[in-house]
């Protein structure tokens, strides 16, 4: 029987009340939103904090607002609500397509987009989503608001910049014209975890050429995008060749390691294949936000 | 502390630790034991219980979260003595074998019915996708959970099993 080791429980009513308590506490407090990655280490004693603050009244944390040239999400906007909403399927299909395989849908009611990038498992699959989307993280503490880039927020495996004392507070994605994205994730199981997985976003120009193009990889060891494939992809108008090409970079960029999941071979083929798939599928998606473009085949 | 919170209808107030999981407070100390409490990681379902309406994995919630919400278990979905249409579905379509996943489905079949009363089989796959059942192979469940969404008000107990048999060997 896995049972937490004991702690204090308080609820917060707003930020402003949940920092004061992060403050109070100090270093062995910790706050708990969807509960369904720090739950399970608490029952595990890989995590023992003295103090549970819970965050799930914030309701105020719990919004999807199309604001002019962003998308702001709400740190306590539960991945259900990501899933079904039809503002983030139109603009961001990478996310419900992240959506679709993250956990299942039980554990999909629960768990929150602001306690997965703060958990930051390197098999945590909203992490990628919001490197490529370039998303930027509003961090709030008792010195005010900080913005983050994604590369700034994320220090690693399981490490973020979020301090002790401070909460994140809202994931803003910006909203490019003539953009389209994809994701797509191979699991042992439903409901698993990655073996592998991969994301990407693409713009064209008017001349259906590619103007940005951003791939990221999920639980193969790397945790940045894959930056090599844009200087390939970027000027160039989408084929199966350059798919091609830009899996091959995946695939030597990333650095898997062998477990229960796969071995290391495996996981770079993954790495290619899923690299090239969300490209395809992202460009056409691009595509048909670009009137008279279409993509060539092979 | 003590937390309150309204189960399958009736008011309940309890002083616990805060580290008790909702699965115990609604087994242990409510002595609802229709709940069942499985793998403890979250994966098998079978601890599943509304939480203001909404399907929850009970092992991986504080009963101090619930403090205020509304639970709803297996207990909870029959009407007097009568039976929710899903539960009348599994009964009709074989739906269980030892039973020990059944509470969990159930409750997330009514959910599902809730919000989405004419589910698409796929769609009825995906909303119990994260629930293990190692007897029926889930073609029963499916069809239990079609029956009830095919039968919104239940059925008079002396029409079943006609309705059955005729189900049968259509499917
Ligand atoms: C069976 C199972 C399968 C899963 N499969 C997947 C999967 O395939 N892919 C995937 O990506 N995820 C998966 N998850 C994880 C799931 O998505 C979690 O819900 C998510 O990682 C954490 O969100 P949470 O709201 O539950 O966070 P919590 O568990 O509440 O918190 C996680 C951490 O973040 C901190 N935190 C939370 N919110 C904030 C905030 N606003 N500001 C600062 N710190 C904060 C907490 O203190 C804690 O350290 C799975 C989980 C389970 C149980
Ligand atoms: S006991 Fe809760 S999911 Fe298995
Ligand atoms: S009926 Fe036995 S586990 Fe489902």
């Amino acid at each position: 029987m896995q049972i937490p080791a004991p702690f204090d429980y308080v609820r917060a009513s707003s930020v402003d009340n949940a920092l004061a308590l992060l403050d109070r506490h100090g270093a062995e407090s910790r706050v708990v939103a969807g509960g369904h990655s720090l739950l399970p280490m608490m029952k595990l004693r890989l995590a023992r904090p003295d103090w549970l603050i819970d965050i799930n009244d914030l309701y105020e944390l719990d919004y999807l607002l199309v604001d002019g040239p962003v998308l702001r999400i709400g740190a306590m906007t539960r991945h259900t609500t990501l899933l079904e909403s039809d503002d983030v399927r139109r603009l961001f299909p990478i996310i419900t397509d992240a959506e679709h395989v993250i956990a299942d849908p039980i554990v999909r009611n629960r768990g929150t987009i602001g306690g997965s990038l703060c958990q930051a498992d390197p098999a945590e699959d909203l992490s990628t989503v919001c490197h490529v989307l370039d998303a930027v993280a509003v961090v709030r503490g008792p010195a005010g608001e900080r913005m983050l880039s994604m590369a700034e927020f994320h220090r690693g495996p399981y490490e973020t910049a979020v301090a002790q004392n401070e909460l994140l507070i809202e994931v803003r994605v910006p909203i490019r014209a003539g953009s389209g994205s994809a994701y797509e994730k191979v699991e042992r199981r439903v409901g698993d975890w990655a073996v592998a997985a991969a994301g990407a976003s693409v713009t064209l120009a008017a001349d259906g050429t590619i103007s940005k193009a951003t791939v990221g990889l999920t639980a193969v060891g790397l945790d940045r995008n894959v930056t090599e494939v844009e200087a390939v992809l970027v000027g160039q108008v989408p084929t199966e060749q350059l798919f091609a090409e830009a899996g091959q970079l995946a695939a030597d960029a990333c650095d898997p390691l062998a477990d229960q999941r796969g071995p290391i071979d495996y996981k770079r083929h993954l790495a290619d294949e899923l690299t090239r798939r969300v490209l395809r599928v992202a460009c056409s998606r691009a595509a048909a936000s670009v009137p008279d473009v279409t993509i060539q085949e092979g | 502390m003590q937390i309150s919170m309204t189960i399958n209808g009736t008011d309940v107030t309890r002083e616990i630790e805060p580290r008790v999981l909702l699965v115990h407070f609604i087994r242990d100390d409510l002595r609802l034991t229709g709940t069942h409490w499985g793998c403890d990681t979250t994966n098998c379902g079978t601890c599943v219980v509304l939480m203001d309406g909404q399907p929850v994995k009970s092992c991986t919630v504080l009963a101090a979260m619930a403090d205020g919400h509304t639970i709803t278990t297996v207990e909870g979905l029959a009407h007097g003595a009568t039976l929710d249409p899903v539960q009348q579905g599994f009964m009709e379509e074989h739906g269980l074998q030892c039973g020990f996943c059944t509470p969990g489905m159930m409750l997330t079949a009514r959910a599902l019915l809730d919000h989405n009363p004419h589910p698409e089989p796929l769609e009825i796959r995906e909303a119990i996708s994260g629930q293990i059942c190692r007897c029926t192979g889930y073609a029963t469940i499916v069809r239990s959970i079609q029956w009830a969404a095919e039968h919104p008000a239940g059925a008079a107990p002396e029409t079943t099993t006609s309705e059955s048999t005729e189900h049968e060997v259509h499917a």
